[in-house]
């Protein structure tokens, strides 16, 4: 039942603030969303551990085609119905400092797209899945046409259109599966058992329109062209919850979707899947190398960390799953933080090019020492939370293909060098032009950066609770895959 | 079948008014006579009877057609309340349209070929005059005499058609000839197969499905925008359900005739209709071009001829209607009833009325068949009809040419939110309007709530 609550406060939630005054708007957003959070703490501290799904509902929706409206968490879904619910409010609290145009419009679809993240993760219908996967499309469309900047429209548009097409794919693949289903249902248990009547030939087809519908959406090299204009050209909220909390969807949906319903077309396209993510991580690095412009380096970085998860669901692994289910979360908040900072940039000197900034440290200590953290969360710095991540993930890839393990293990090297750059230039060295009277963050932006610095250092020194709420869940779904 | 009678009632009643003087009244009279109308045909649901003589045959689907017809015509005589009653001819368009929906609900009824012929000219007649009832404008009369000629055509085809299969079967009554065709499956006359397409060649006329659309786009840019409207929703629904019937019960045993053809048509019109549409730049023309590519996903159902596939079509003709509707409706409070309505009219008005530009988004979002609004379900459940027997490359082909679609109905989407207007001024909507493209807002994600309803309906 707590999950219903959830989606439907929220949903209320965002016909209230659009309803209501523009003035307003970003208060009220603010409450509903953290009191989606407090439900989802409520469910954190009521949950068995174990690795069955649990608060379940279900509802029979078209029940001819027997579609039903089934919401249920285990510990994957949790913890990213968590990640959701926790990053929205900050989300919205950072940008209280900001004048948005039609601004209880904004709210109202961002408590929209929270609704249907949250609905996203916790699908147990496969149709029900694609509908929430699609409805979480619909508002990030708008924030980034109506609050982006040049050239949104054919950014947005070819956006759209990629993701549009992918998840089309996708329905087809969940539709020869729902037909191969012993009682013809979307139920997930049912799909899972699809593939006992599937022959290789289907799964194999299967297997690819599953992979590109979240391939595009994470993106994995090479569908990942809509990712960088986007993200740079999407209003910084916008790029936010396209980072922090819409990519998890694509690594979510394989973790859930992909590995255990087709064990043949794991078996034969995993590797190759894998070699795609790990190419995407070597070149993404490298491009990040050279960006100047400090939201276009966060893009590009963001597709090098997606890649190792990638690579770590598709190794079928213990290690490189729990790896990936960490890694989503620290790279959840660590995204946020980085485009956070890069707004803070933004606000003071009017671009976030990384040339036009520079010893920032002399004038803004505590904005300094807070993006340091962040920084190294970001590369994985032992006691941030990026480690416990990325070292399972590397262990999983390791156990899977050594060959593979040794160039996704580049991201390591390669992500502190792009990371420490972007650092060295922003706030160390000279003062340059425009930089000189940088403040130092105050009130909003002080309690953003003190929440993000906290939860990455919790994360990374004391990692257990996560790995022991996913654990059980994971093994569960890597014993259907190899049945 | 008293619908029938009310409905014949109500368009002798708008003649009469001229002459008895009470024009003024006409109009609640026509929306409670159709609401009565729509309550009668419910009241005959699970009957299943034959009436008059055995012409028509009353059965669900029949029932929730009429509904649904009679339904759409009280929601566009709202919107249209005002071109109405504005000049001189405010009776004849009412009558005129109240027989179009007479000819209407024959058409989804019928089982007798006679029925079905006078239902196809009843309505058909009365559409030629509406097409051409702005005298002053040449594109309208252009539109009126194209229609005319085009519809008179695929008359005769029907005719011939018709007659070929009474010389071979010596009946004109649908269940009759279906006994005669189970008598007679392996060895059907070649004179009855060349009726059966020659009806298909003329219904696919008036449903405009490739390669017989061509009169579409100019009909539907030259007529009033309201009369449009109406082609759009209510005659295009009831052109694919007459067919929907005729082939589906009437020749469903001597399917191997007919369903090539219909597949081959099927996949030429949603990929042909929704190419074309890319193209265009007027409003109008493009919102003919997808009227034409919606036959083809209808058609599907026809080719799927499963128990799911019933279900489908009428919540796809619902879905599509009411967004049609509400897209033609929204144009018409914008630019009136003129000609040629470019995309650029939509710049802006987002910023103009944000009210009109949610209620054409809504609607170009279920025409394009976006997830949660109740376009998507609609072509889900046929995509998934056509599956169950296992037609891929159908479903490959519809969902390619939705994928086309998706492209010309963002055109507009874009135009309304991120193009600047050049006129500053605020588009007034007044209460009655804004309630109706609400009440249709409300309808388009509702269906998406309780498609099951819908789905359960069997012949």
């Amino acid at each position: 039942m707590l999950i219903i609550l959830l989606t439907v406060l929220l949903l209320v939630g965002s016909i209230v603030v659009a309803a209501g005054k523009a003035g307003h708007a970003k208060r009220v957003a603010l409450v509903f969303a953290s009191a989606g959070l407090v439900i989802s703490l409520i469910m954190l501290f009521q949950f068995r551990s174990g690795a069955e799904a649990q608060f379940v509902t279900s509802i029979p929706w078209v029940p001819s085609l027997n579609i039903h409206f089934h919401l249920a968490a285990d510990g994957i879904s949790l913890l990213l119905v968590l990640l959701t619910t926790t990053l929205t409010p900050l989300i919205i609290y950072s940008s209280f400092n900001k004048q948005i145009a039609r601004a209880n419009v904004f709210y109202s679809l961002i408590l929209f797209m929270q609704m249907a993240l949250v609905g996203v993760f916790t699908a147990m219908d496969g149709f029900l899945f694609y509908v929430f996967w699609e409805l979480a499309l619909i508002p990030i469309y708008f924030i980034c046409l109506l609050w982006g900047g040049d050239g949104r429209a054919r950014i947005t548009f070819k956006f759209f259109l990629y993701t549009m097409v992918g998840s089309l794919f996708m329905l087809a693949a969940l539709i020869i599966l729902y037909l191969h289903t012993p009682n013809q249902s979307f139920a997930i248990d049912q799909l899972y058992q699809a593939h006992n009547t599937l022959s290789p030939t289907l799964q194999h087809g299967v297997f690819w329109g599953l992979f590109l519908a979240f391939a595009v959406k994470m993106p994995i090299f090479p569908f990942h062209t809509w990712q960088p204009d986007t993200y740079t050209n999407a209003p910084t909220q916008g790029s936010m919850l396209l980072s922090a909390i819409m990519l998890k969807m694509g690594v979510y949906g394989m973790i859930r979707w992909l590995l255990p319903t087709v064990p043949f077309g794991m078996d034969a396209y995993a590797g190759f899947a894998a070699i795609l993510a790990v190419i995407g991580i070597v070149y993404a690095s490298c491009i990040a190398l050279a960006q100047v412009d400090f939201k276009r380096l966060i893009a590009y970085s963001s597709l090098a960390h997606v890649g190792l998860m990638a690579a770590g669901v598709l190794s079928q692994t213990e290690h490189g799953v729990i790896g990936a289910v960490m890694q989503m979360l620290s790279h959840g908040i660590v995204v946020f933080a980085l485009f956070f900072a890069a707004d803070v940039f933004i606000n003071r000197t009017g671009s976030s090019a990384l040339n036009a900034l520079g010893g920032i440290r002399t004038s803004a200590p505590l904005f300094a020492t807070s993006f340091l953290i962040v920084i190294l969360g970001s590369i994985a710095l032992p006691l941030t939370s990026g480690f416990p991540g990325e070292f399972l993930l590397l262990s999983g890839i390791f156990q899977f293909n050594i060959i593979l393990a040794v160039f996704a293990g580049l991201t390591v090297i390669l992500g502190a060098v792009y990371m420490l750059r972007a650092y060295q230039k922003a706030c160390l060295g000279e003062r340059r032009v425009g930089a000189g009277e940088f403040r130092d963050i105050t009130g909003v932006e002080k309690t953003v950066f003190v929440i993000v610095a906290v939860c990455i250092l919790a994360l990374g020194i004391f990692p257990k609770p996560i790995l022991d709420l996913a654990g059980p869940s994971v093994r569960r779904l890597l014993e259907i895959s190899s049945q | 079948m008293n619908t029938l009678i009310v409905l014949v009632s109500l368009g002798v009643i708008a003649l009469l008014s001229e002459l008895l003087n009470f024009k003024k009244v006409l109009f609640p009279i026509t929306c409670a006579g159709l609401v009565v109308a729509t309550g009668l045909s419910m009241y005959d649901w699970n009957s299943n009877a034959y009436v008059y003589n055995r012409m028509l045959y009353i059965d669900n689907f029949a029932i929730v057609m009429t509904s649904l017809i009679c339904g759409l015509s009280v929601l566009w005589f709202c919107f249209s309340k005002k071109y109405l009653e504005r000049d001189t001819y405010t009776t004849d368009k009412f009558a005129l349209i109240l027989f179009a929906l007479t000819g209407a609900a024959v058409m989804v009824s019928y089982n007798n070929f006679c029925m079905l012929f006078l239902g196809v000219e009843i309505l058909s007649l009365s559409m030629y005059i509406l097409a051409g009832s702005d005298k002053k404008s040449l594109a309208g009369n252009e539109a009126a005499l194209k229609y005319f000629i085009i519809g008179s055509f695929a008359t005769g085809f029907l005719l011939l058609g018709i007659a070929l299969i009474y010389g071979v079967t010596g009946t004109f009554h649908l269940d009759t000839m279906m006994m005669y065709i189970q008598a007679h499956q392996t060895d059907l006359p070649q004179l009855f197969k060349v009726g059966i397409l020659l009806i298909l060649v003329a219904m696919a006329f008036k449903a405009s499905v490739v390669p017989f659309h061509y009169w579409a786009p100019d009909v539907y840019t030259g007529s009033p925008t309201l009369v449009t409207a109406f082609m759009a929703t209510v005659v295009k629904t009831v052109a694919i359900v007459a067919l929907f019937r005729l082939f589906v019960i009437g020749f469903g045993d001597a399917y191997d005739v007919w369903l090539t053809p219909v597949i081959i048509m099927s996949m030429l019109t949603m990929l042909v209709g929704n190419l074309i549409a890319t193209y265009q730049n007027q409003v109008k023309r493009m919102l003919a071009y997808s009227s034409i590519a919606h036959a083809g996903y209808l058609l599907i159902a026809i080719v799927a001829m499963n128990q799911y596939s019933t279900g489908a079509v009428f919540y796809y003709t619902m879905t599509y209607s009411i967004a049609s509707l509400l897209a033609f409706g929204i144009v018409y409070l914008l630019k009136d009833n003129i000609e040629s309505v470019g995309v650029e009219e939509f710049n802006g008005l987002s910023k103009r009325s944000p009210f009109l530009a949610f209620g054409m988004t809504v609607a170009m979002l279920s025409l394009a068949g976006i997830p949660p609004i109740a376009g998507f379900f609609a072509k889900y459940f046929l995509f998934s009809a056509a599956l169950k027997e296992e037609y891929y490359a159908l479903v490959i082909v519809a969902i390619i040419a939705s994928l086309i679609g998706i492209y010309y109905y963002f055109k507009v989407i874009i135009a309304i939110y991120f193009k600047e207007s050049k006129e500053a001024q605020v588009a007034e909507v007044n209460t009655t309007n804004k309630a109706l493209i609400g009440l249709c807002i409300i309808l388009l994600i509702g269906l998406s709530v309780i498609p099951e309803v819908f789905l359960r309906l069997r012949f």
